[in-house]
């Protein structure tokens, strides 16, 4: 977008040509808004969900393994580029630690039970006799590359996908993306909050408890113990759950506007109808002896039906949002690149497949296709696009 | 502001009503203090002015609750949000959201008010109670006094006119309490909130109440001037004794008061100075600990450390919240983490380490009751508890229900131990410690929610302890108990020993550890009350 009409500034050097003013006041309005683009802030939440569905949606799309070692060093750019420093942010390199383990397990299922045999035997391992019963199931025996190599492609696509949500789960606040629940379905948003944050509560309680019983001289083990961690537990997380709803209570949540009992009941009505015809809607649509109307038509209208009570409802709970993440230009991006990438990755399926599916057998060296490493690219661009995350607060003090 | 009309609580038909026919009037912008002994009915009182009691916490109520002109019967809690904000004895309880920010938003997006009037409230508050570099902070990570701070700001953000604490100060320590009464203090001189607020610790409030409601445990509420009220109540802090005993009128309510009026008092001490306690014939050692390490991630607790405790000794341990107090406890008992460092208990079985010894072996060398006593106690009634103890110690049958009753006679054998109160728990949970009769005895922080009955008896079984040949170590905040009850003290910071000494030394030498009476009588070394009474009688008899 380049903006010609610009006002010429009173303090513009005389000598300074038309166009050199022009061409310099728009370069700072774009430098302003550019430093207004940087500004530290958290992206919405959806965006980075969107963006991490779609790169999972590009790794299910193909097992190369060069596109997906790809795919997974863009997550890792983006989440140490872009990541907060809330605890829930660390958790990446866990999903990390158990994408590998779903590759070694992939690979070590594939030597122990045989499966696809392959030409080229790396190491012959003794089989084990299984009774008659069992036919067709090999135990050991010759290991195969192709049949690693297969279970290698396997395990890591799997690895990929999940490496890729685990990113989002470390860019996106996950109790920030409750919030942005809409209002019908409030009440449940604010059970699973209080929820996440009551697990931590008990583990904290079960370990102080079981550190109090080791001073009975308790050992720890058998039903006793057990009894003796658990009793104290329960009764603490009940004392806390009852504090909490009264402080809820006396803090004004569940305040409702009122609501004619005439209008709750269409509300009523409205839900329940729309998910009852969306349950036949469904069940129409799979079922291909019933009538045609039973389908399709069915599920959109009880979908409607169901939409429209929520909405309603959702009038009924009267309450505001403070600083509301907005979808701004910058959440558009990072999710269109997202779903450019899966986009392109699909595309590269219908042009060359055996490219995104190299075949084990025989042997060949996988290859990577200009689509592909646009895909991937694409991808990366949140990296720099996003705006960065709010700075680490100050410790402790 | 708030009036109560004829109100009587019952929980239950036939047992005695907490509060009963009880009237009474609080004006717009007082500091009102609600004290009694626990149980008397304080909590009752404070929740039944946002209509908790009876609507959440069922039972019934007769007469009427008023608060700002509307009547609790017809406007439950959530209906008064906007009119009475109450913060809770544990404020991480109540938390609903994670963060500070968030935390004070909450109650203003249940008002649904208009984002921009939350974002300029929100910052307002921030700054009004000292909590604005805290704003992003996970409210897992505060400590206790930001924490009950967090937790003020999040319901002055609705603008409340009453503003209900329950024991807002009763986890801190006095530095972190001082912070928090000053936010208090200055909601009510420059925002002209009214305050009702629920306090064990009298000493340290009194003298900013207006008025004060006490609650003799009948049923009724006692209702005046805070210096009228404490003359005729049995257990006072000690200023207010100080005053009985020398017989002023009023009585004082602050060190200030007091000690302007003491001059005459200090002169007929004169030169006079408690007696010295007697040197104990043959200081034993009961436990020595040598360089103790304790090491969590990111943070070291304790920082080698060395601690002798003699036998018959009672010796208080003191530091701010997070100055590894209980991680030194902890460690010297072997149950919990220690990176380094030697313990040698000499007992009846020989000089031996409890770390390295099993669980149920440790406990008979050194018995520690920890910060929340009710964690050691899992069974339904008092006498299971008691005799599980003799079970897993291998003891007599009924020790340990001697032990208790030498403790707090009378206890109940059906009672569960839930229903107990704090001190008998506490007694409970010691009883059960002490019939392994281990010769060292370590208390965490035992005087919570104890008042001042309870808190004198828990001295004297204390001293009880030590003459019974024991070396007993307490970790506590309170500077007035740690006057009654220790011969030597030891303070903390930062994971070392920056003082220790006889009680009369350290608490003399610093204003932040001297007890009320040391400040009314300073220079002269005076720590209680009963020095003084002794010592007053004494003068009188020789004449």
């Amino acid at each position: 977008m380049t903006d010609t009409a610009v006002d010429r500034p009173a303090t513009a050097d005389p000598r300074m040509t038309d166009a050199a003013v022009d061409r310099s006041t728009t370069a700072g309005r774009w430098s302003a808004r550019w430093s207004a683009w940087r500004l530290p802030r958290g992206l919405h939440p959806g965006a980075w969900w969107l963006w991490a569905l779609g790169l999972a949606t590009a790794a299910s799309h193909t097992t190369n393994p060069l596109g997906l070692t790809l795919l997974v060093a863009v997550a890792a750019l983006v989440v140490v580029r872009r990541r907060g420093h809330a605890p829930w942010a660390l958790a990446f390199r866990m999903y990390v630690w158990l994408g590998v383990v779903i590759v070694a397990m992939r690979v070590v299922f594939r030597i122990v039970f045989g499966g696809g045999q392959g030409e080229h035997v790396l190491v012959r391992l003794p089989e084990i006799p299984l009774p008659e019963w069992a036919a067709g199931i090999r135990l050991l025996g010759p290991v195969a590359a192709e049949q690693v190599l297969g279970g290698f492609y396997d395990g890591l696509r799997l690895a990929t996908m999940l490496i890729c949500l685990g990113a989002a789960n470390a860019l996106a606040n996950p109790k920030r993306l409750l919030k942005a629940v809409p209002g019908a379905l409030y009440a449940v948003g604010t059970a699973v909050v209080v929820a996440l944050s009551v697990a931590p509560q008990l583990v904290e309680s079960v370990l102080r408890v079981r550190r109090a019983r080791r001073l009975r001289g308790a050992s720890g083990r058998g039903t006793r113990a057990f009894r003796g961690v658990a009793l104290p537990v329960l009764a603490d997380a009940l004392d806390r759950s009852l504090a909490l709803a009264a402080a809820m209570d006396s803090r004004g949540y569940g305040r409702t506007a009122a609501v004619p009992a005439g209008q709750r009941a269409v509300t009523g009505t409205l839900v329940l109808g729309g998910l009852l015809g969306v349950c036949a809607g469904t069940y129409g649509l799979l079922d291909t002896a019933g009538p045609g109307y039973l389908g399709l038509p069915l599920l959109l209208a009880g979908l409607a039906a169901a939409v429209g009570g929520m909405l309603l409802a959702g009038r009924r709970v009267r309450r505001s949002r403070y600083r509301p993440d907005r979808w701004r230009l910058a959440e558009l991006l990072v999710a269109g690149c997202g779903i450019a990438a899966a986009g392109l990755t699909m595309l590269a399926g219908t042009v060359d497949p055996e490219l995104l599916y190299p075949p084990v057998s025989p042997l060949t060296w996988p290859e990577l296709t200009p689509l592909l490493l646009l895909a991937v690219a694409v991808a990366a661009v949140p990296a720099w696009l996003a705006p960065p995350p709010t700075p680490v607060p100050r410790d402790r003090t | 502001m708030i009036t109560f009309d004829r109100v009587t609580v019952r929980y239950t038909e036939d047992g005695p009503p907490p509060l009963r026919d009880v009237t009474l009037t609080v004006e717009e912008g007082e500091l009102c203090l609600v004290a009694g002994r626990t149980g008397a009915g304080k909590s009752t009182l404070l929740r039944a002015i946002n209509g908790l009691v009876p609507h959440f916490t069922g039972g019934t109520l007769h007469g009427s609750v008023t608060v700002d002109g509307r009547d609790t019967r017809r406007h439950p809690p959530r209906d008064l949000a906007d009119v009475v904000g109450v913060v809770g004895q544990d404020p991480l309880s109540g938390f609903v959201t994670d963060t500070v920010e968030e935390e004070l938003a909450y109650g203003m997006e249940q008002l649904s008010l208009p984002p921009a009037v939350m974002r300029k409230r929100v910052e307002e508050t921030l700054d009004l109670l000292g909590i604005a570099e805290l704003r992003d902070r996970p409210l897992r990570t505060l400590s206790g006094g930001q924490q009950q701070r967090v937790a003020i700001g999040a319901v002055l953000t609705s603008h409340p006119r009453v503003l209900v604490l329950d024991e807002p100060t009763s986890a801190l320590d006095p530095t972190a309490a001082e912070d928090v009464l000053a936010a208090v203090t200055r909601l009510v001189h420059d925002l002209g909130v009214t305050v009702v607020l629920a306090e064990h610790r009298l000493e340290r409030v009194m003298q900013y109440a207006d008025r004060l409601l006490y609650l003799p445990g009948d049923g009724r509420v006692v209702d005046g001037p805070p210096a009228a009220v404490l003359a005729g109540v049995e257990l006072a802090p000690p200023l207010v004794e100080l005053g009985r005993l020398a017989g002023w009128d009023p009585l004082p309510l602050s060190v200030r008061d007091a000690r302007r009026r003491a001059a005459e008092l200090r002169g007929r001490l004169g030169e006079g100075a408690p007696p010295a306690p007697a040197p104990a014939p043959d200081p034993t050692t009961a436990l020595s600990a040598r360089k103790i390490v304790v090491r969590y991630p990111g943070t070291v607790a304790v920082a080698g450390v060395d601690l002798d405790l003699q036998v018959g000794q009672v010796v208080a341990l003191m530091g701010r919240n997070g100055s590894g107090k209980s991680s030194l406890l902890w460690a010297v008992q072997g149950s919990g983490p220690r990176q380094g460092g030697a313990v040698t208990v000499t007992g009846a079985a020989g000089a031996v380490d409890p770390k390295s010894l099993p669980a149920h072996q440790a406990r008979r060398q050194v018995g520690l009751v920890p910060q929340t006593p009710g964690d050691l106690l899992y069974l339904e009634t008092v006498d299971g508890e008691c005799r599980q103890a003799d079970q897993e110690t291998e003891a007599a049958a009924g020790t340990c229900r001697a032990l208790l009753d030498q403790l707090t006679p009378g206890l109940p054998g059906d009672r569960h131990p839930r229903d107990l109160s704090e001190g008998q728990r506490l007694a409970l949970a010691l009883a059960v410690q002490l019939t392994a009769a281990p010769p060292v005895v370590l208390l965490d922080e035992p005087t919570r929610g104890l008042d001042y009955l309870a808190k004198r008896q828990f001295v004297a079984l204390v001293r009880g302890l030590a003459a019974a040949g024991r070396a007993v170590v307490v970790a506590t905040h309170d500077v007035e108990l740690v006057a009654a009850l220790a011969d030597r003290v030891i303070v903390m910071a930062d994971g070392e020993i920056v003082a220790d000494g006889s009680t009369a030394e350290v608490m003399l030498a610093s204003p932040a550890f001297a007890p009320q009476v040391a400040k009314v009588l300073a220079p002269a070394p005076w720590l209680t009350v009963d020095q003084v009474a002794t010592a007053l009688v004494a003068e009188r008899e020789p004449a």
